[in-house]
Parts: structure tokens; sequence; C-alpha cells
């Protein structure tokens, strides 16, 4: 079930143009551990374990850099950044993201634990700096699934919002957006620029191609060191422990209805 | 025509596992400028990379001498080797012979050693692409000249989807095969050269392994212990692997020969069933299962190695059979053969010669003293031992070379007779973890996308409903070690078909082996798919 619906014929310039008369639209990249390993938790107690584990791009970050490089595809941007705050390693998820097609891209690294509010206001410096018409979000990352960057990054800028997207039309400095919210669809326009975290249904991230691998190792990646970003950002939230879902216990089977009552009744349910 | 990207290179191995790393890693040394690229199937390097494993580290401190003094997770040097004899109950400590002897090996994580191997190769400037498998080889007028790999957003009915991206042609002027045992691309270009003319037929076994957190205090870091016997009867070749590793971790694994003859026999259910011989199951109890999978190895020995070399390719390691089986061990060998192959490209420029230069090495000569070891068990357990002890004593000097056989003619025919539901009584007495295949599955974090064709080709499933059904009761519904066969029944019993789940596989390889149609071929899925197995 995805939307592929994007309509941009109108070529070039959509929103206000930024620094230099250019469109940007920048897109954060957070580096996660891939959906499809199972997660633990360190024998302490105080974090899960990452070593030797394979570690990808926030799948929803991975569509908001598809539903990026289709506006710029489609004419209505004319340079996708893609950002990261993170370790080192970050790079890897960067590299992956200019390979899709972003034209550069900037690591704000730290090997400190980064919390939204944090976050939102390293993206606020950025967006300082370069003025983009668009920032494109996932609407959580999957390792703390807070769902709070994009909000305080609106909140921070003072720009209008538009979260969990499902499709999104660009047009003469506009977005029109359609939310997923709990009784539905909801359809939006804000104005440009804005803070968009899009949702799972927005489009399906296109496969990376070979000769694009190569070609990332050569576009730009800019490395700043937190420190030099120049923001307050002490922890709001401490980490008190983790520990594993209890083990569930093994089910038993019942042979008639009354059994399964009385078994019901046995437990307090019933 | 799909409009496929042409990329160029000098040199393009399939394959990061040990033997393809370290062959991209020495081509770079000795020749810097040389352009190399390296597929792997895995969305990353290790990713399906499963080993025992215990090292004999001399190819690798070759290769990277530093690799000691920056050792990959997982790693510990041996410090005490053992060897068990079970029964039912018992355990019988035997003396360890020579070969499996580990005093100054290291127990590794074949992962983790192929990840740091992975990024020693992208520093030295190889092109390492993970998640892009190598589907087939371009041959042109004879010759070998690049490779072609998949295709990636193919939807279930063979049709381009919406995503679809046709796969690059890679042309060079050597394709190295390192694909590991029973690789797909390795198995079409044996047969289209013609490679194992003359030579026994491969033979193989298929290992399982699983990473265990025990209670604090429980592990011996260094203590390797094997054992042969229980479960398996004196007919059927294989035996266990316990390597404890710092922190109270440990491997523990089971290889079972897949020439048994039973075929009820359900290689799975063996292993679980040793996890519960009582004194295993007392180190397990109370510890965490933390991953888990399954692969095949050679185990034919060089005389059932396929010629190593046809025009515009080479074979190295696992995907050659450089196992060596009486030592239990192949990752030296394969990174041996990687560095071989690198030296003779470098100085010829060519693949031909290859196949002479490595059986005039040192590896061919080692092979060649225990080439009768493991055949000697194709007529039992006494037999093989008496036999394994005088090669042992004569250093293979034996006038004499044991044939092997082919493992999909070994299976004893079950022709109409009810098979015994052994593996519904061994669920039941089960207590250790995973409860079943499935469960085990979810540990070695399996993943392809469901809207892709079966990767998993049977060529006529009209003889799995009928004639297999009749003649072994569809054993692949039991070698399997994910659970991909099923045979369903309709509610009257009557209408048999087989179902496959390919999204469960591991990439193993065992069916394309041990089927005794041979109508199954394993072809590779999606780049990316498969197990994402972490430090195995």
């Amino acid at each position: 079930m995805t939307n592929k619906f994007i309509s941009l014929a109108h070529g070039g310039s959509t929103g206000e143009p930024g620094k230099g008369g250019t469109m940007k639209i920048l897109v954060g990249v957070k580096r996660v551990i891939d959906y499809n390993v199972r997660v633990q938790i360190n024998r302490e107690g105080t974090g899960v374990i990452t070593d030797g584990v394979k570690m990808s791009i926030n799948p929803f970050d991975e569509i908001a850099v598809e539903q990026a490089l289709r506006i710029k595809d489609a004419g209505g941007a004319d340079e996708v950044i893609a950002v990261s705050i993170g370790p080192g390693a970050a790079q890897q998820q960067l590299r992956t993201a200019l390979a899709m097609g972003a034209d550069r891209a900037i690591l704000v690294e730290t090997d400190a634990e980064v919390q939204p509010l944090a976050a939102a206001r390293v993206l606020l410096k950025l967006i300082e700096k370069e003025e983009p018409s668009l920032v494109m979000l996932g609407k959580q990352a999957i390792d703390d699934d807070a769902n709070q960057t994009g909000q305080m990054l609106a909140a921070l800028w003072d720009k209008p919002q538009a979260t969990f997207i499902s499709a999104l039309d660009v047009t003469d400095g506009k977005a029109r957006a359609v939310r997923e919210v709990d009784a539905g669809l909801e359809s939006i326009e804000v104005s440009l620029p804005a803070v968009f975290t899009v949702d799972l249904r927005l489009n399906e991230p296109r496969f990376v191609k070979m000769p694009d691998i190569m070609k990332a190792k050569r576009k730009p990646l800019e490395t700043i060191a937190l420190d030099d970003i120049g923001i307050e950002a002490p922890p709001m939230v401490e980490n008190l422990g983790c520990e594993p879902p209890p083990k569930r216990a093994g089910g038993t089977k019942v042979d008639s209805v009354d059994a399964l009552i009385s078994a019901l009744k046995d437990k307090g349910v019933l | 025509m799909t409009d496929r990207d042409v990329m160029e290179y000098d040199v393009v191995i399939v394959g990061g596992g040990p033997a393809g790393l370290a062959c991209a890693i020495r081509l770079k040394q000795i020749k810097p400028e040389l352009s190399v690229c390296l597929l792997e199937k895995a969305s990353e390097i290790g990713a399906h990379a499963l080993s025992g494993a215990v090292m004999f580290p001399k190819p690798m401190d070759d290769l990277l001498p530093e690799w000691r003094e920056n050792q990959p997770g997982f790693c510990v040097e041996v410090r005490r080797d053992q060897f068990l004899f079970l029964t039912r109950r018992k355990a019988f400590r035997i003396p360890t012979p020579p070969q499996m002897r580990n005093h100054g090996n290291f127990v590794i994580s074949q992962g983790a050693l192929v990840r740091q191997l992975g990024e020693k190769a992208e520093a030295l400037g190889v092109d390492v692409f993970p998640g892009f498998a190598g589907a087939e080889a371009l041959i042109e007028d004879g010759k070998v000249i690049g490779v072609r790999c998949g295709d990636m957003g193919v939807e279930a009915d063979n049709k381009p989807g919406p995503a679809y991206a046709p796969g690059v042609d890679i042309h060079a002027g050597v394709t190295v095969l390192a694909e590991g045992c029973r690789g797909s691309m390795s198995k079409q270009l044996i047969r289209e050269f013609r490679l194992d003319a003359g030579r026994t037929p491969q033979t193989y076994g298929l290992g399982f392994k699983e990473l265990w957190q025990l209670p604090k205090g429980r592990g011996e870091p260094g203590r390797v212990v094997h054992t042969a016997g229980w479960p398996l009867d004196s007919k059927t070749y294989g035996g266990s692997f316990l390597y404890h590793l710092p922190d109270d971790q440990i491997y523990i694994g089971f290889v079972v020969g897949l020439d048994y003859q039973d075929p009820n026999f359900a290689p799975f259910e063996a292993f679980q069933q040793y996890k519960h011989h009582p004194k295993i199951k007392a180190l397990l109890d109370g510890g965490e299962l933390i991953s888990s999978g399954a692969r095949t190895l050679a185990e034919g020995g060089i005389q059932a190695m396929p010629k190593l070399e046809a025009p515009g390719m080479i074979l190295i390691g696992d995907a050659a059979g450089m196992l060596n089986v009486a030592k239990i061990k192949g990752i030296h060998k394969a990174v041996r053969s990687g560095m071989t192959a690198a030296e003779h490209l470098t100085e010829t420029g060519s693949a031909e010669g290859f196949d002479a230069c490595w059986h005039a090495s040192y590896s061919a000569t080692r092979l060649r003293k225990v080439r009768n070891i493991r055949p000697g068990f194709n007529k039992g357990m006494v037999w093989g031992f008496v036999n394994a002890a005088w090669e042992t004593l004569t250093g293979g000097r034996s006038p004499w070379t044991l044939k092997t056989h082919a493992d999909h003619e070994s299976l004893k025919r079950v022709d109409g007779a009810e098979v015994a539901a052994v593996e519904a009584k061994w669920h039941a007495q089960r207590q250790l973890p995973p409860r079943d295949r499935l469960a085990s599955v979810y540990l070695a974090n399996t993943a392809h996308d469901e809207n892709q064709p079966v990767h998993l080709h049977v060529a006529d499933t009209s003889i799995c409903a009928t004639q297999c059904y009749e003649e072994y009761r569809n054993p692949c519904t039991r070698f399997c070690p994910a659970q991909v066969y099923e045979i369903v029944e309709d509610e009257a019993g009557g209408d048999r078909r087989l179902q496959i789940n390919a999204s469960n596989c591991v990439h193993c390889k065992a069916c394309d082996i041990k089927d005794p149609y041979q109508i199954i071929n394993w072809v590779p899925p999606e780049g990316g798919s498969g197990p994402n197995y972490q430090n195995l």
C-alpha cells in the first residue's frame, strides 16, 4: 500500500529561494540498528548491544530522503542535503543517502547520546546556515521512537509543520500534505519553509545502484564537531536502566469450553 | 533488452568471505593500481558468514601481520582442548586426534573477522559492494568476461516492480569465485566448463551454530570441546563443537555429513538432541540463546576439488572445496588460497596456470596428506577411526585414494513404509531453546522481501507430491534447517503439494545438495536478502 502520488508539473523554483537563490531540501538521516536485527540488551542493563550489529538509515529517514529526491527530480528543488548527528560511523549512512542521490552531506559528530531537543537545536543551527525551504525528517527513529525532533524543530524555528505525512505536493511556495491521523487522513496546506515528518506510506525508497555508490564516494561530506556548533543541549531524559520484556510462559491447551472457563476463572480474568 | 550499466574492473571477486577478501587485500598490497571489485550478497560484509570457528592463524599472520594487535571481536586463543565420545548418558574422554590439536589457534567469529577484512580491503581501495548478488557469470567465446549482478525490485511474478533496478554487468579481466560452499555461480561454471571431470563427487556437511550467553562464571575462555557419537548412529558422520568465548559466552554447534542414509533423519533435531545430553545441558541450563544459523561445508577433500580455473576465472576457498576435514578447519585455507590467487594473478596477469600453481603449494600438500580420512567414514564410524589412525600414522602415504560419493544418492528409500514421527517425540522432550526451526530462523535475523520471486527453483514439483513422497517421504521437509519446505495436504488428505517458504531461507544450500532428484536449484535472491548473522 504505497502512495506514489507526487505531481510537480511546475518546474523550477517552487518555494522561497534560500541563500544564493537555490531551493534546498535538508533531510535528517539517523544511524540506527537495522530493523531486521533482534535488539539485545547489554549485560550491565545500561543500553542495547551495538557492537558488531548491523546499522542502517532509520527507515523513516530513508523515506524522507526518497521524497526529497523525488521533489528534486521533478524540478521542485535544486539541492538535497543529507544531515546526520552521531558518531563518525554515521558517515556510512550519509554515503548511502548520497548514493541514493543526495547532493552533499553534513555530519555533526558526537559520540554522546543525542536526545530530540539537542537534535532539533543542531538542525536549527544548520538551517540558519543553509536556509532550506523544506526540512524533511522521519516521523520518528526506530531506536528511541521519540517522535519529537520534527515538532521541536518547527517550534524552535517558528515555522509550520506537517507531521506523519503520507502524501506531499509542493507548488508555488506552498505544500499540501496528507497526514495520517488517528481518525483517518487529514489534508493540510502549509506555507514554505516548513518541517515535514514522513510516515511509512509516503513512498517506497529506491534501490541504490552500484555506479551511484561509486559517485557517492566523491560527493562532499562535511564533518563538524558537535562542540563547534555552539548549542546548549543538556540531556533532558536520564536512562535509568534497560531490561528485556518478561519471558512469556508457555500456554496450555484445554479440551473443552468448560475447562477453558474454569481456567480463566482460576486466573481471575472471568 | 534491459538497459544495463556496465562497470569495468581488472578483477571482480564474487563473495566477501575470508577467501575473497584475502584475495582482494593481497591484490592491492602487491599492485595498488589494479582496480578490484568485490560483490557480497549479504546486506553487509559478515552478515552471511558462519563458521565454528577455530582458526589456524599463520595465513592471517602472513596477510596482515598486525591483525593480532587489533583482533576482531569474539577472538580468544585456544587454551584447552578436549575430545569426547558421547553415549546417550555418558561422555568418555578420548585422545584428541593430532590434526585436531588446537594449541596456538584462535577461537574466532568468522563474521567479525571478515567485517574487519572488509574494512581493510576498502581502506586499500577495493570497491566492496555488499547487498549485491552475483547472479550469473558472463561468458563470451568460451571465456568468462565478468559477472551480472542480480536485478532488484522484481516482483513475485517475475515482472519488474515500480522500484525495479536492473543489475549491473561487471566486466573484468579475471573473475574470482569465492562464494563459499556450493556457490551458485561456481555451480554454473563448474558445469559449463566441466571442471569436475575426472574428480570424485563433492561431498558435504551441514553445520549448525548457536551463540549462548551462559550464567556468570560458567564459561572458560579458550576452552575447546569436540564430540563424536550420540545422537548420531555409527553410519552417520558428524559431531559437535563447543567453544568458550570471553564473558561467559559460547559457540555451540553440530555438523552432520550430508551423505547420511536414513531419509527420516533430521539434522536440526540431532543438534537439539545433542544439546540435551546431560553433560551439555548442564552447561546451557539457565543460559540464553542469542543467535543461530546454519551453513553447509565441503568435505570431499582434494580428490573432489574441481579444476581451479577456466578461461577468465578462478575458484578459491570453500567454493573450490578447500576445507581440511581432518582438522575441521577451512578459514586458513580460504585466506591462503585468496593470497595464492592474488600472487598468481599479479605475476601472470591471467587465470591460466592457477590450478597447477595451487596444486604445487603447501596447502595442496597438506590436503593430500589427509585426503583419505573423511571418506574412511563412509563405512561407518569404527572403520573410520581405524582408517584415520592409519592415515595419520603413515602421514597419508597410502598408495590409494579413497573415493567420495554424491550426497544426493546416499538416501535409502522408505518405499511407502510409514516413517516414525521422531520429530514430534523430540519436540515434546525439548527443554532448551529454540522451540523449533522457526524459532531458530528468528534468531538468524533472516529477511527476504516477500514480494520477490521464490529463489528456490524446483524444476518439477509433481515429483514432490508423488514420487518423492513414496520413495523418501520428502526429506527436504527435514534436512532444511529453516523449514523452507513444507508438504501441504488438503483437508481430505488426498492432494499433496510442495509449499516453499522462501523467506525463511538462511542460504545454507543443503537443499541444492541433498535433494535426491537434484531438482532444487538455489539461486541468489535479491541482494541484501538472507540472514543477518551477528558475530557467528
